[in-house]
């Protein structure tokens, strides 16, 4: 991702220094201002909690300090120890080892689903937006009238279609997160289209693929990262909003969302089974989002706003 | 009145299609809904009279205009899965019609909290000019957005519940038997869906007011002497309430969706448990009924605002 960001500074700039500057700004205004600025504290805070995150989450992929199905019947509801940093659930296995599968699991289907809709975002959005037509209005009446819905019921629609499990999840969530990046995408496409840099370069009858992905996708990034910010933080939430409900990653797979639900019941001799989940998931939204204030202000130093 | 008139026929429209998406979509499911009903022991003979009597032997297009029809008229039809007694099955709106109310008044439980305090809350944080209480509005809020709907339930249920003792986790109470009762415990449900919205509509607010501010407009009022309270109260807020509105709005559609979560938290008879519990065991016609149903409230609500926009300003055409 920081690889990413680096590869892309010069276009950031080119961003808010309008259009036309594109060449210009692409070797005056990013870059250089850019070396010997000290990140911002927003940028400081998101990026230890969300590495804090990232790091356990994918450890959890390969290792557990227990297992995270062994139940233990002499370890029922044993509160936070050395031995158990989060202490145990109902069946005595050991929380901690739970939320770090649970967060690489979270983590996956929400980087899933923010690639696949973001994907599909840029893919109709950029057709949409720079041709315009019959497609662009239909494409526009559908997604006008996905956005105004309330996301988790139409997940709730489409999972009761599909079915329950953690490919279909993946798959109603992507088709539910889709509009919000295809209306942004488009948007930005709009807006780029008739620039005099585009105008020039179909003068040059530059081919149509190529003015779309090379020359005008690398401009909208910075306005299409912010919104895969927001996405991957509500893919975040509606996933474990899914597993608490039942619905999104089954038992006995550890997901938080159905970490919490379990918990429910215990909430009274045994508050922690339910508070280290959920706060993992504040954790988790909350770094991710400071992460992303952080980039947003940079990038605004960045052309001197 | 034109303006009106063309909101009214898109309203309409965008019904019927929600209508037809949600009725046909759930024709395509696999699966025998009768031999879910009857269980695989039943004869071949009562199988097909019960397929007669859902009218399951139509094409789709058929069954879905008689739907349709039937809504109209205020016949919603029959769950396959709840029944009266042994010969009579439970009909939707009876089903319905008794889960209603629990939502609705969450619903205006929470957005009368939302109104109530994110509005005197984003004023006073647009107004304040103190830097401590800024930083400290700011991280509060942000934490508070973080925490999804369903843990913030679980955390109200935990501190009001269990360690303050304020209410009885568990213990619903029905408005037919004690509405003070269940307006009370209805509150802790309603907080547990505010809070996170009363966060978003303050920074909102907020953010709304500070770019007002800085108008021309308010440079003139200032200038003719008026106050800074009038200023505030009569110049600036009323042009930040604009897209507060909006907001509002999309809000009253999220606070929809929020009390799915949270009815299953707090265990409220409402209609998101219902919803759940329902496509769980693919009860499609009540399913069908309540996708309808809720998006006739959104969509009516977007309405709402669209109006409420034209009244309160008038150059919107």
């Amino acid at each position: 991702m920081g690889l990413f960001r680096k590869k892309r500074a010069g276009y950031k700039g080119c961003h808010f220094t309008g259009v036309a500057g594109f060449h210009a700004g692409r070797e005056a205004a990013g870059m250089k201002k850019r070396n010997g600025k000290k990140w911002n504290k927003y940028l400081y805070a998101g990026i230890v909690m969300t590495g804090i995150a990232v790091v356990l989450g994918v450890l959890g992929f390969f290792w557990t300090p227990y297992s995270t199905t062994a139940m233990s019947a002499a370890e029922k509801f044993s509160g936070p120890s050395l031995r158990h940093p989060f202490g145990t659930d109902n069946f005595g296995r050991d929380i901690f080892s739970r939320v770090m599968q649970g967060l690489g699991t979270t983590m996956v289907i929400s980087s899933l689903v923010v690639f696949c809709s973001g994907l599909a975002g840029i893919l109709l959005g950029a057709v949409t937006g720079y041709f315009g037509g019959i497609l662009d209005e239909a494409v526009m009446r559908i997604t006008d009238a996905l956005n105004g819905f309330p996301s988790i019921l139409l997940t709730l629609v489409i999972i009761s279609l599909l079915g329950t499990g953690r490919q279909n999840v993946i798959i109603s969530m992507s088709l539910v997160f889709t509009p919000s990046f295809v209306r942004i995408v488009r948007g930005e496409f709009i807006r780029l289209r008739d620039a005099d840099y585009i105008k020039r370069a179909r003068m040059m009858e530059v081919g149509k693929f190529r003015i779309l992905f090379v020359h005008i996708l690398p401009n909208i990034f910075s306005v299409f990262w912010v919104s895969v910010m927001i996405g991957f933080n509500n893919a975040i939430l509606a996933e474990s909003g899914m597993s608490y409900l039942g619905i999104g990653v089954q038992p006995p797979d550890a997901s938080l969302g159905n970490m919490l639900s379990d918990a429910q019941g215990y909430l009274q001799s045994a508050p922690w089974c339910a508070l280290v989940p959920g706060l993992t998931i504040v954790w988790l939204v909350l770094g991710f989002s400071l992460f992303s204030e952080g980039i947003r202000r940079q990038g605004a130093f960045d052309s001197g706003q | 009145m034109k303006y009106l008139g063309k909101k009214i026929i898109t309203l309409i429209m965008t019904l019927f299609l929600v209508s037809a998406a949600a009725f046909l979509a759930f024709q395509i499911i696999p699966g025998d809904v009768v031999s879910s009903i009857l269980g695989t022991e039943a004869t071949p003979e009562r199988e097909e009279a019960l397929r007669e009597e859902l009218g399951l032997n139509d094409p789709p297009l058929v069954r879905y205009g008689k739907w349709a029809a039937g809504v109209l008229r205020g016949d919603l039809g029959i769950s396959y899965r709840y029944s009266k007694n042994m010969n009579e099955m439970m009909p939707v709106a009876e089903l319905i019609g008794d889960k209603l109310p629990v939502t609705l008044w969450l619903a205006v439980l929470s957005l009368g909290l939302i109104v109530a305090v994110s509005i005197p809350l984003g004023v006073l944080w647009a107004k304040s000019g103190s830097r401590a209480l800024d930083a400290a509005l700011g991280v509060i809020t942000q934490a508070t957005m973080a925490v999804p709907s369903f843990f913030l339930g679980i955390l109200v249920t935990w501190l009001f519940g269990i360690l303050l003792k304020w209410f009885a986790p568990g213990g619903y109470v029905s408005y037919k038997e004690n509405f003070p009762g269940f307006l009370r415990y209805l509150l802790f449900p309603a907080i547990s869906i505010a809070l996170p919205k009363i966060a978003m509509t303050a920074r909102f607010l907020r953010n709304s007011m500070l770019t007002e501010m800085g108008s021309d407009y308010v440079r003139t009022a200032y200038s003719k002497g008026c106050g800074r309270e009038r200023v505030m109260y009569r110049h600036v807020l009323r042009n930040a309430m604009m897209p507060v509105i909006t907001f509002l709005g999309m809000i009253v559609a999220e606070i929809v969706a929020g009390s799915i979560v949270v009815e299953q938290v707090f265990g409220l008879p409402g209609i998101g448990r219902l919803l759940i519990s329902s496509i769980s065991t693919r009860d499609f016609p009540v399913v069908e009924i309540l996708i309808l149903y809720i998006t006739f409230v959104v969509i009516f609500v977007y309405f709402l605002v669209d109006v409420l926009y034209k009244v309160v300003d008038p150059r919107i055409s």
